[in-house]
């Protein structure tokens, strides 16, 4: 059963397609393999956990682009969302309020 | 690659080969619908504007009236004008022949001496262009003279993991081949400017694409709205998405990643090649409308909820990657791509599908909505246009 899906070869993050817990062993496909990430966090379905270990400033790339920086080093497994992952858009100030 | 078609007397290529009945206003219409009704292989347009409008309007209106009758996907057109209206019969006329030499003829229902004459008249006009677009035999194009609308709504998750990832690889494999791709809903490209301007081929195509997006924000603003503040909504952020720009890249990735050769106006004629945007609203029939009359001849359409939306004059194959919706609307859906979620399939073996329907398409296979007959037609206005 996957439990994510990355959309570009590029991509610091992944969405997941079931609930995650803690501790589990997400299976994804990419480019024809089978790959797992550890989760360390609980990630809610349809949201994103990080592939790689991010360094608080890094860009962070979903469909192989920018969607933000991360605001806090997020490990590799974890739940990427409004509390670690910020906008830098002009006159959006919603994201990075929160 | 070579797809087949109809050659027009105006150099383009349709593939499909409808009769036009084309009411100039909203008091054409009914009159419009009965001279269709009696012509095999016509169709026509249920026009709810052509009158009481300002300007600039009845500018947009002419625009999109005559571009629907440019479209290659169209034999000839009669033209039905009620003879009051702001769009006037000959003034559609001259903008038509502006745009393309068909087959074209007019009927003004009060010179006619009223509907039923008018019908009689009309009607002779449409079923002599059905029978001569009955002689046409299809031709041999390059695939280079496509010109794709992509379109999407009722979007959810899924849309941007599958669906328009899936129409993405289709649209950069058509542009690699010369083809056209129109990226539409300018509402939808509000937050976008930084991933999209650095896409654009040079500072005039960017300045383009900054003011119209400059322009749709207007439209909110004198209406009481912001499409920046507070997007992604509270519901979205529930719903995983953090940022605009993830927002925004999960609906524009359907028409790829190439360079934006040019920006066009609502329903204004595409002669580019490559990947173009067109100004149009989020409403996804007024979008669509635009396009076609823009001269797009296919257009993919992407949905998460799922949609029954169809054309008279193009084809449109509608996508999901809900499986639920796929299954529960599988009178309205053409192609599933949800085992790119539930079954990690490879996008580009999807995409290879998607490209695959979309080639037999345009050589004549009808759409779920062509099968069922469906007329889709709304056109948007400036004090509306949103």
């Amino acid at each position: 059963m996957y439990g994510c899906v990355k959309l570009h070869e590029k991509d610091t993050v992944a969405t997941a397609i079931l609930p995650i817990t803690s501790g589990e062993e997400v299976h994804y496909r990419f480019g024809g393999q089978e790959l797992t990430v550890k989760a360390c966090t609980d990630v809610p379905v349809y949201h994103k956990l990080a592939l790689v270990d991010l360094k608080k400033g890094d860009v962070v790339t979903k469909y192989g682009q920018k969607i933000g920086y991360a605001l806090q080093d997020i490990p590799k497994g974890a739940h990427v969302h409004t509390h670690n992952l910020y906008s830098t858009m002009p006159k959006e100030a919603s994201t990075q309020e929160e | 690659m070579k797809l087949k078609g109809y050659r027009r007397p105006d150099g383009r290529i349709g593939i499909r080969n409808h009769v036009l009945v084309l009411p100039c206003s909203l008091c054409a219409s009914e009159t419009a619908r009965f001279t269709a009704s009696l012509v095999d292989g016509a169709v026509y347009i249920p026009n709810q504007g052509g009158c009481a409008m300002v300007k600039k309007d009845l500018e947009i209106t002419l625009e999109v009236l005559s571009g629907l009758a440019a479209n290659p996907n169209v034999y000839g057109t009669v033209i039905i004008g009620n003879n009051c209206e702001g769009v006037q019969a000959s003034l559609l006329a001259e903008k038509i022949r502006e745009k393309t030499n068909k087959p074209l003829e007019t009927v003004v229902i009060r010179e006619a001496g009223g509907t039923i004459k008018a019908v009689e008249l009309a009607s002779r006009y449409a079923a002599q262009m059905s029978r001569e677009a009955g002689m046409l035999e299809k031709e041999a194009f390059d695939i280079s003279e496509l010109i794709l609308g992509t379109e999407c709504g009722g979007s959810d998750p899924t849309s941007g993991l599958a669906a328009n990832p899936v129409l993405g690889k289709v649209s950069d494999k058509l542009v690699e081949l010369g083809a056209t791709v129109i990226l539409s809903e300018t509402s939808e490209l509000v937050g976008t400017e930084e991933v999209l301007a650095p896409r654009c081929k040079d500072e005039a195509t960017k300045e383009k694409l900054l003011r119209i997006i400059r322009e749709n924000e207007a439209h909110f603003e004198r209406a009481g709205e912001s499409l920046r503040f507070g997007n992604p909504s509270p519901g979205n952020k529930e719903g995983g998405l953090t940022t605009l720009e993830e927002k925004s890249l999960g609906c524009i990735h359907k028409a790829g990643e190439s360079t934006i050769m040019d920006v066009y106006g609502y329903g204004e004629m595409i002669h580019s090649k490559g990947l173009v945007v067109m100004d149009t609203p989020g409403q996804d029939i007024a979008s669509i409308a635009a396009m076609v009359a823009g001269g797009a001849q296919l257009v993919i359409f992407t949905t998460g909820r799922g949609t029954p939306t169809g054309n008279g004059i193009v084809p449109v194959i509608k996508i999901t990657g809900n499986a639920e919706t796929a299954q529960l609307m599988a009178d309205n859906i053409d192609f599933d791509a949800s085992s790119a979620i539930t079954e990690g399939r490879d996008m580009e073996e999807l995409a290879e599908g998607l490209f695959e329907l979309a080639v037999q398409t345009v050589n004549g296979q009808k759409t779920k909505a062509e099968s069922l007959g469906f007329n889709d037609m709304s056109l948007a206005r400036e004090c509306n246009f949103c």
